[in-house]
């Protein structure tokens, strides 16, 4: 079975440009503001967000990229140890709003391990959530704040978020799941 | 993450496959590297405000101590509370191990007690092998006799790879010298530096040498692929002559049988890593010892505490390669296609 194209490029691109003015509008500002990808994919997005913010507000908020893998909640589940993949916060995270960036929310579990990550290097002031993709199946009481598109799917599909940073293309397209996902892209 | 697509070789590289950890040897380069890099995270991990992420919630880490230790245990129980997981220490001249009960016996006892990681020393080279036999967990080896001290040999490479320009020991010349003989941290070292490509001499008297030279020559002849060969030598100034690195071995009084040194006097005299001897090396290179040392005899206090000396980095380090490793290894429990036993 082939893959379905549910994204272009441009249409990445807008959803990004529209998150970009969503997030400084909730927030009235950029002051406090910092963005933090969630690896892999989050953390070029966390980037475009910003670039997308410096254009249209003239001031750059800081990004920082979080590893949830040590968090994780299914690790006695997985066949092998995923590879982790770095975390920098180069800033400091009290009484900032700090908004975490990730590609696709699927079960919640991914969102979740982020804020216990999060919460263990400092109190921010509010934790918001941006996703490109948000498909459903929820798992835990999370949702997100900014959504670049709902996708209604099933639990047998997979959503493939492709980035220029990592995968050479931008594209977000849909299969159906033909073989046991690799340890990486269990956390949903 | 939830996309489980494509994965750039950046990243991809190797996932860990070992069951147990007795010794580097059955480690290839490109997991010694997934070894290293897990060890960056894990040292992101200890600069945190809280230095304690909840990877192995829940599991069980037992430390079977037959032989006397402080860092190597503490820095096992401090890896395993790090990663949230629960620790048992075990000492064995308070255990049942004093009525008698067999190595085989006790590992069977800690299993149905609970434990999951089992990380033993023993003065027995090859005791770990005996217990990953019966133990349905994972063994990680804490030193066995002359045989291996794998996490040893690892944060002694972490240490040598952040302190040396680029990161790579590739052609850096790395002298270890002191009581090779009886050294498991030099038995491990020899297949982490000469896979790491390192240009590595072993130095000491011809007594505590013995056996190695016909080591090096089956080395230097290819007979271990991916190993470079080493070198032998009693000549001290051979040895440390443009070091990069110069690690001094502890002289372990408890193995020595028979004449093997005629005194630790003369042995220091010709042997110690002192100023003079170090100047010999690198300006800028690094000296290191796995402790605990006899300062005084195998290296001259002031080099134990000059500029030079990473020693406390090894320690420090030391904790971060163990969290490393028993992450690592508390995931290769369900590595079934291809799982390799040790």
């Amino acid at each position: 079975m082939t893959d379905r194209q549910i994204m272009t490029g441009d249409e990445i691109r807008r959803a990004i440009v529209r998150i970009s003015h969503e997030i400084v509008e909730k927030q009235a500002g950029t002051q406090g503001l910092v963005l933090i990808g969630i690896q892999r994919r989050g953390v070029p997005l966390a980037k475009r967000i910003a670039d997308a913010i410096e254009e249209h507000e003239g001031t750059r908020v800081p990004v920082g990229a979080l590893d949830i893998t040590f968090y994780r909640d299914d690790l006695s589940l997985v066949a092998q140890q995923p590879i982790v993949k770095g975390t920098d916060l180069p800033f400091d995270m009290n009484d900032a709003t700090v908004v975490l960036v990730d590609d696709v929310l699927f079960t919640g579990r991914t969102i979740r391990c982020a804020m216990d990550a999060l919460i263990d290097f400092g109190r921010p002031r509010a934790i918001r959530l941006a996703v490109l993709i948000d498909r459903g199946h929820r798992e835990l009481p999370i949702r997100a704040d900014h959504v670049g598109k709902n996708v209604p799917t099933s639990r047998e599909e997979i959503v493939r978020v492709h980035v220029a940073e990592i995968d050479g293309s931008d594209e977000v397209s849909i299969g159906r799941l033909l073989r046991v996902p690799e340890a990486g892209g269990a956390a949903g | 993450m939830a996309t489980a697509a494509s994965t750039p070789a950046a990243t991809s590289s190797v996932a860990w496959r070992h069951r147990h950890l007795i010794d580097v040897d059955v480690v290839t380069w490109p997991e010694i590297e997934l070894i290293m890099r897990t060890t960056d995270e894990m040292k992101g991990v200890l600069a945190r405000p809280i230095r304690r992420v909840p990877a192995l919630n829940g599991r069980r880490v037992m430390t079977l101590f037959y032989e006397a230790s402080t860092r190597t245990r503490v820095s096992f129980e401090t890896a395993a509370r790090n990663l949230s997981a629960d620790v048992v220490s075990i000492a064995t001249a308070t255990s049942s191990v004093t009525k008698g009960e067999s190595l085989v016996d006790t590992v069977r006892t800690l299993e149905a007690l609970g434990a999951e990681i089992l990380v033993m020393r023993h003065a027995v080279s090859g005791a770990p092998y005996l217990a990953a036999e019966v133990f349905g967990g994972h063994v990680l080896n804490g030193g066995d006799g002359w045989h291996a001290h794998p996490t040893q040999a690892l944060l002694d490479l972490y240490t040598m790879r952040e302190h040396l320009p680029g990161g790579n020991l590739r052609g850096r010349k790395v002298a270890i010298v002191g009581d090779i003989l009886h050294s498991r941290v030099a038995r491990s070292n020899i297949w982490t530096l000469t896979a790491a490509g390192a240009d590595l001499w072993l130095c000491g008297p011809a007594t505590l040498l013995r056996g190695m030279d016909r080591w090096a020559t089956a080395w230097g002849s290819g007979a271990i692929p991916g190993h470079g060969r080493f070198n032998v030598t009693t000549d001290i100034e051979a040895a440390l002559r443009d070091a990069d690195v110069v690690m001094g071995l502890r002289i372990q009084r408890e193995r020595m049988q028979g004449a093997l040194l005629p005194s630790l006097r003369e042995y220091a005299a010709r042997f110690q890593l002192n100023a003079e001897r170090v100047s010999l090396a690198r300006p800028e290179a690094i000296v290191m010892h796995p402790g605990p040392m006899n300062e005084g005899v195998e290296i001259a206090p002031d080099v134990a505490a000059s500029g030079r000396s990473v020693i406390t980095d090894q320690v420090a380090n030391g904790v971060a390669v163990r969290m490393a490793l028993l992450y690592l290894l508390a995931g290769a429990h369900e590595a079934a296609p291809g799982e390799i036993a040790r």
